[in-house]
């Protein structure tokens, strides 16, 4: 088994008076594809910062394909690592074409990567026209093709799908799967991005500077112990009487609906199938989005909990 | 040193695309040609004025003008970046933090050279073609390389105030006071020292009080060679001081390089 390419141990960063991270260790292998969610202000910027070297840590250690990021020899793997930045407004007198060729010069390619990941994101058409022209879609195609230049080992995306319609974020996530299969690591980094789930391979929750979770997103919703939704339909109050499934009609909103607990489902849809009358079922486990706010919702019980 | 070439080539795009070259160009032109036909005008003379005169009113003219044009185009270069976030992305990349001011100052301070020649260098062509004296075009040289020196020392002072402040208004306002600082405070204090207080500074030291501004180093450049009628001031006062021209260059370049050396020390212990 390699090192890992990244691992920070015990990392914390303050400005000022404000802790912007507290004692946080995370390890990311090579091929790996993290998902790193918390609210505004939560640390993930600061997390990735500190992981592209931009800032030292106050205390604990960083390192990242063997080396201290901030570090004069990690000067070369700058070029293996790709970013893209929350807010970023290219120069908006440039061309796109220009702008993409400026990033590249600087990792040291040329105009052709440059034309060729302008395809890949799908604004070729558009790129002799000034940036100032772009639509908020087209500026953040703009970023995701600069943080691809030289097909990097490492890249940090934050906020990657924000302003990209469907078909664009979909073609986003094929091309985080083929990165991933190529071997490159990737940080995700978002409040939360529906139909992440299946392109990650672990999530970190983040809240105020500390890891709320950590972990696949199996493990953390057996951690987090929601129920899964099943939907069945046709029964016709066939349900409520069924003393082995009236249990879980536990929603006053949603009357039809069972509400069970992940290891009772199995036997529940076995139940439900030996009714013949049914027509239709949906099972719906905790998406990422519920175990998310179950996460932050269990932190401020437990704030209110200590300040009582 | 090609990472330097990089950003300064995209600087440089920069400012073709934003029009700062041609609009600067065409005003130099337009004022020096200006100056050169009609500065004899006021004296009751139209046509070409004497060489001292042309080159008095051109130099008086450029104060103002070399340093307000050069904080205009510098005062937002990392303001601006850092707003639009491309800084923090450009640290990330294989580039150093002196490559990047580095590769900006020769970027733009291209931009103000190339429009300071063309524009200066026309009258120049155009006076040389008409009267034939070659002392015009040494005259010119002088007043065209010092005029450089002065754009690139304010483009260097421009970068401090851009790494000293949060906000891009603000810079602004910075570089607006500079400027008139520069070009029109110290002046006034000058001799409103000069004539109120009576001893108050030597000659001497009048002139090394005036070394404090590239501005007014710039006037003594070209001024001391001239008509001392044809110079008002503080200036003239301080023209028959005993500082040697290489003396007064070497403070204008002393003037690019501090200004610089400081705003990429600042640069580097900027956090972002």
């Amino acid at each position: 088994m390699n090192a890992p390419l990244i691992s920070l141990q015990n990392v914390g960063k303050k400005y000022q008076q404000l802790a912007a991270l507290e004692s946080i260790s995370m390890t990311l292998n090579q091929g790996e594809v993290l998902g790193l969610f918390g609210h505004n202000g939560a640390g993930k910027t600061t997390m990735m910062k500190l992981i592209l070297g931009v800032i030292s840590p106050d205390s604990g250690s960083v390192d990242v394909m063997g080396m201290a990021p901030d570090s004069k020899e990690a000067w070369h793997s700058r070029t293996k690592i790709g970013y893209l930045p929350e807010n970023v407004s290219f120069y908006e007198q440039l061309t796109g074409l220009e702008v993409l060729t400026y990033f590249a010069k600087l990792k040291g390619y040329n105009k052709k990567t440059a034309i060729a990941l302008l395809e890949q994101v799908g604004i070729a058409h558009a790129m002799k026209r000034q940036v100032k022209t772009y639509s908020k879609g087209m500026r953040q195609r703009l970023g995701l093709a600069q943080a691809f230049i030289g097909e990097p080992k490492l890249l940090l995306l934050d906020e990657p799908t924000v302003g990209l319609d469907p078909i664009a974020t979909a073609d986003f996530y094929r091309t985080v799967d083929q990165l991933k299969s190529n071997g490159s690591s990737v940080i995700l980094c978002s409040h939360v991005l529906p139909g992440v789930e299946q392109h990650i391979d672990r999530a970190m929750i983040l809240s105020a500077g500390k890891v709320l979770a950590a972990g696949t997103i199996p493990e953390l919703r057996k951690h987090a112990n929601l129920p899964v939704k099943i939907k069945p339909k046709g029964l016709n109050g066939a349900v409520s009487s069924d003393p082995k499934l009236n249990l879980f009609l536990t929603s006053e909103l949603e009357q039809q609906t069972l509400f069970v607990p992940e290891q009772d489902k199995l036997s529940t849809l076995k139940q439900l199938l030996s009714y013949d009358a049914m027509e239709d079922i949906q099972v719906e486990s905790a998406n990422l989005e519920q175990l998310y706010q179950h996460y932050l919702s269990q932190k401020s019980a437990a704030f209110n909990g200590e300040k009582l | 040193m090609k990472q330097i070439f990089n950003v300064a080539l995209k600087e440089f795009q920069d400012g073709l695309r934003n029009r700062w070259l041609v609009s600067i160009t065409i005003i130099f032109t337009i004022l020096s040609l200006g100056l050169t036909y009609f500065g004899g005008a006021a004296s009751g003379s139209i046509g070409i004025a004497s060489l001292s005169t042309t080159i008095a009113s051109l130099a008086s003219l450029a104060v103002f003008l070399i340093p307000l044009i050069a904080l205009l185009i510098s005062y937002d270069s990392f303001v601006g970046e850092q707003e639009s976030g491309t800084l923090l992305l450009l640290l990330t990349y294989p580039l150093s933090k002196s490559q990047l001011l580095l590769g900006k100052f020769f970027g733009q301070g291209a931009i103000i050279a190339l429009a300071i020649l063309l524009g200066f260098g026309t009258s120049a062509v155009l006076l040389f073609m008409q009267v034939d004296n070659s002392q015009v075009l040494s005259s010119f040289a002088l007043f065209i390389f010092s005029a450089i020196l002065l754009g690139l020392s304010f483009t260097a002072i421009a970068y401090l105030i851009s790494l000293s402040v949060s906000e891009k208004s603000k810079a602004a306002g910075f570089a607006l006071i500079t400027w008139f600082v520069f070009a029109l405070v110290f002046d006034l204090a000058l001799l409103a020292l000069l004539v109120g207080i009576d001893n108050g500074l030597s000659q001497q030291g009048l002139t090394q009080v005036m070394l404090l501004n590239p501005a007014d180093i710039f006037r003594l450049v070209n001024l001391s060679g001239l008509d001392s009628s044809d110079v008002n001031g503080a200036v003239a006062i301080a023209i028959n001081s005993s500082l040697s021209q290489t003396t007064l260059i070497s403070s204008m370049f002393a003037w690019v390089i501090v200004p610089l050396s400081l705003a990429i020390f600042i640069l580097k212990k900027k956090t972002l």
